[in-house]
């Protein structure tokens, strides 16, 4: 059995609103949600000890030149180039070094920026194999990859674009309420439907908008969040997994597969348990994997699932309560953030406009790095209420 | 079924052409190992020498056993195609401007599953038949083609993007003296090429072989006047040129007493290739997004002694070597264009200067099919006769023993 991540809080969820086009750089926007979230706490970056970094768009520096790029001195340090699943591999990271002393508060932070064309340029050399065995085939990035999953993924288990549209609508619903969702325009399904294919079968509201943004929370001691009187999480229980399923002709599952049982029972608590839902949602068809993977529903019934269901923030399954990266933009590796961000926001009551009532426990998964041909890294969390806000 | 192709309009100097953009081309070393097949059409993977596995993508471990020997080798191209896509926006201007572009994932019944482009008379999760082709980046590419060929597949838009197919294109010649100008016009012809120009030099030097349904120009490749005046004519309408003109005389260096045929031989075989491609390349290159008749390849004939010499006709090994040494050069400056540049490896013809060589000999008619194959399948190295592909393995195989084997001389008294 996994040791427990007893007596660790996660505190001060702090998002930097996203922007479609930034001119600045990935040390600006880091830089503010750093800011951003010790001033939530009350601290300044004298009181950290740990820091850890994640984003794509930081060349030719990694975490450690932000050490002296933001006049910090951490006796703990971190970089996770892990795009989608860094939140909760930084989060594991930092917990286990708070646990163990290693560091007394940790500051977890995930930014990237957008310029004019940096998300082409970010194509273009985002792993070997995609270079080498991807990217020469109609060089359409993971809106090519994702598009082969879906198609694939509707053929085996029947889903259609409305049941992922549906998924989509509800998203755009939550981020109406949200403040720093980049999407603020109403979606119907028939719009969605409508909309003008990318890749098919997937189409303009299938895809994740890129943008600048920033994401950041830390990571302390119960005893430490108690002292400094700051509501926090517990972290309950957490997973990664890397390149499961390997010999998977096409990616239908994840890593999650692999883990779920330590997961539910590290939790002790089920998937009926969660009073809401984080996924990793650049693509529909990877909500649905993970809903199914984390056990909500057998492979493949994620569709006659959630057909069910009402996924706002008022429904019977709150699911991305700030609109995910669907409707809030996709701000590179704080994309790998944002669900993470806003469930410590909601089971510590301060998600504001998208605070789904007398919400306790929350579901947070995480997947990252397309390499080739499906993503590599898979994460998930349960977080759990310690103190209201 | 793909639609035929149809004779394109005139081209409209006053709209835009299509720029000479290419695929992505950034690979691994690792990756050039498919480049290096697909330039001779072979469908290959990498194979651990320890544990045997096949892998793809390229990799520099065996992902069964780490082990690092990795070589490529001929594998099985069946598979199935398991999903789909047609990309509809792309980031990369050469996709942007040619989509919808239809690409998929295919399970080979070797093992792996790779990302390929598709052809359009392939079904949904149909079985395939996977090709290695080099893309206008000279790099290798994967396509999956229906598992029986279907009417007018070779005319689809993918397999006009990865060959240099003479289907509607015109083609300069630049030789009508040479042994297989005619067999190569007629091959050309048979393959639906639009046009045949030939070139000719001191038309008064005596009656011209038989050449039906060329169009014969004046051309002197020792002449740089002759090759811009001919360039400046119809440079602009040259798809694919082909370079026949060649001069050749038995001898080693101590053989010639004197410098006369050599410095003919390097004129010709070495200058010419260079005056030809000073005046047509870049014209050609500028005119490789040009539609169904854009200008695709350049072609070569090299002897394939231009990899080693054969010391009884040295200085003309030389000239080759020479030859090819530019013909390599000009794939590099070529390259960012898209024009692909083919050589066609020949051992002995059959004409009067290699009487004294024993069989086998490649006739005209044979080199002539071998090229338009070449074309057609869009090769770049293409090995004609059986000199030519011994001469490669050997060389392959170990430089230096075939150098000593080339030049062994005679016994000792």
């Amino acid at each position: 059995m996994v040791a427990s991540y007893e007596g660790v809080a996660l505190v001060a969820p702090y998002s930097h609103p996203y922007q479609r086009y930034s001119n600045d750089s990935a040390h600006w926007w880091i830089a503010k949600a750093l800011r951003g979230s010790l001033e939530m706490a009350g601290l300044t970056t004298r009181d950290i000890d740990g820091f850890c970094a994640s984003s794509f768009t930081l060349f030719p520096d990694t975490a450690v030149a932000l050490t002296q790029h933001f006049g910090i001195s951490p006796r703990w340090l971190d970089h996770i180039p892990m795009g989608g699943a860094s939140g909760i591999v930084a989060l594991r990271r930092a917990a286990r070094a708070v646990q163990a002393g290693d560091a007394s508060v940790v500051a977890c932070v995930a930014g990237d920026t957008n310029h004019i064309d940096s998300f082409r340029n970010l194509l273009s050399g985002f792993s070997r194999s995609a270079l080498d065995a991807s990217y020469p085939y109609g060089y359409g990035g993971p809106n090519a990859n994702f598009a082969l999953l879906t198609d694939r993924y509707m053929h085996e288990f029947g889903a259609t674009r409305e049941d992922f549209g549906r998924l989509c609508v509800d998203q755009r619903a939550n981020a109406l309420r949200a403040t720093g969702a980049v999407m603020k325009k109403p979606l119907s399904l028939a719009q969605y439907l409508g909309a003008m294919m990318i890749a098919d079968p997937i189409a303009l509201f299938d895809c994740v908008m890129p943008c600048a943004g920033a994401e950041a929370f830390l990571v302390m001691s119960v005893e430490e969040a108690t002292r400094r009187g700051l509501p926090f999480a517990t972290l309950s229980a957490a997973i990664e997994r890397h390149n499961a399923h390997a010999d998977d002709p096409i990616q239908l599952r994840g890593g999650w597969t692999v883990d779920i049982d330590t997961l539910w029972q590290m939790a002790q608590a089920g998937p009926g348990d969660m009073d809401l839902v984080q996924t990793y949602d650049d693509y529909p068809v990877i909500s649905f994997m993970q809903i199914e993977d984390l056990g909500f529903c057998a492979k493949g019934g994620a569709a006659d699932f959630l057909r069910g269901r009402d996924t706002t923030v008022t429904g019977d399954f709150p699911h991305n309560t700030s609109g995910g990266q669907l409707s809030g933009g996709q701000a590179g590796a704080a994309g790998g953030y944002i669900g993470l961000v806003e469930a410590i926001r909601q089971v510590t009551g301060q998600a504001g406009g998208t605070q789904v009532a007398e919400a306790r426990r929350a579901l947070v998964s995480g997947f990252g790095m397309i390499n080739f041909d499906r993503g590599v890294c898979s994460a998930a969390a349960v977080l759990q209420t310690g103190v209201r806000a | 079924m793909t639609d035929p192709l149809v004779p394109p309009p005139r081209k409209d100097p006053q709209k835009r052409s299509v720029s000479p953009t290419r695929p992505p081309e950034w690979r691994s070393r690792a990756a050039m190992g498919l480049t290096a097949a697909a330039a001779e059409t072979r469908f290959a993977l990498q194979s651990c020498t320890e544990c045997g596995a096949l892998q793809y993508p390229p990799r520099d471990a065996c992902r069964s056993c780490l082990g690092t020997d990795l070589p490529w080798v001929d594998a099985d191209p069946a598979g199935t195609l398991l999903a789909e896509t047609t990309v509809r926006h792309s980031t990369k201007l050469y996709f942007r401007e040619r989509v919808p572009w239809r690409m998929g994932s295919v399970q080979l019944d070797a093992g792996p599953v790779v990302l390929c482009h598709l052809h359009p008379d392939v079904t949904p999760r149909a079985r395939v038949r996977m090709t290695n082709r080099l893309d206008r980046a000279g790099q290798g590419v994967l396509i999956a083609l229906p598992q029986t060929p279907t009417p007018h597949m070779q005319e689809a838009p993918i397999m006009r993007a990865v060959t240099s197919d003479p289907k509607l294109r015109r083609v300069l010649i630049t030789d009508a003296r040479a042994a297989l100008t005619p067999a190569l016009t007629r091959a050309l012809l048979e393959a639906g090429a639009a046009t045949v120009f030939v070139g000719l030099s001191e038309a008064w030097r005596g009656p011209l072989p038989q050449i039906e349904g060329a169009e014969v120009l004046p051309l002197d490749v020792t002449d740089t006047a002759s090759v811009q005046k001919l360039a400046g004519e119809i440079g602009g309408k040259v798809d694919i040129l082909i370079n026949t003109a060649r001069f050749l005389r038995p001898g080693g260096v101590l053989a010639r007493g004197d410098t006369g045929f050599a410095a003919t031989e390097m004129e010709v075989n070495a200058m010419g290739l260079m005056r030809l491609a000073q005046a047509f390349g870049p014209g050609m290159c500028g005119r490789t997004g040009d539609g169904v008749n854009n200008a695709v390849a350049w072609v070569n004939i090299l002897d394939a002694h231009a990899l080693s010499p054969d010391p009884a006709y040295g200085s003309f090994g030389a000239s080759q070597a020479a030859a090819r040494a530019i013909a390599l050069s000009l794939r590099g400056e070529f390259r960012a264009s898209g024009l692909r540049v083919m050589n066609a490896y020949v051992g002995p013809t059959e004409e009067d200067w290699f009487a004294p060589l024993p069989p086998p000999k490649v006739a005209p008619k044979a080199l002539a099919r071998d090229i338009v194959a070449g074309l057609q399948d869009g090769a770049e190295d293409i090995w004609c006769g059986d000199v030519a592909r011994d001469l490669r393995d050997r060389w392959r195989a170990d430089a230096k023993v075939l150098e000593r084997e080339l030049t062994m001389g005679g016994d000792a008294p």
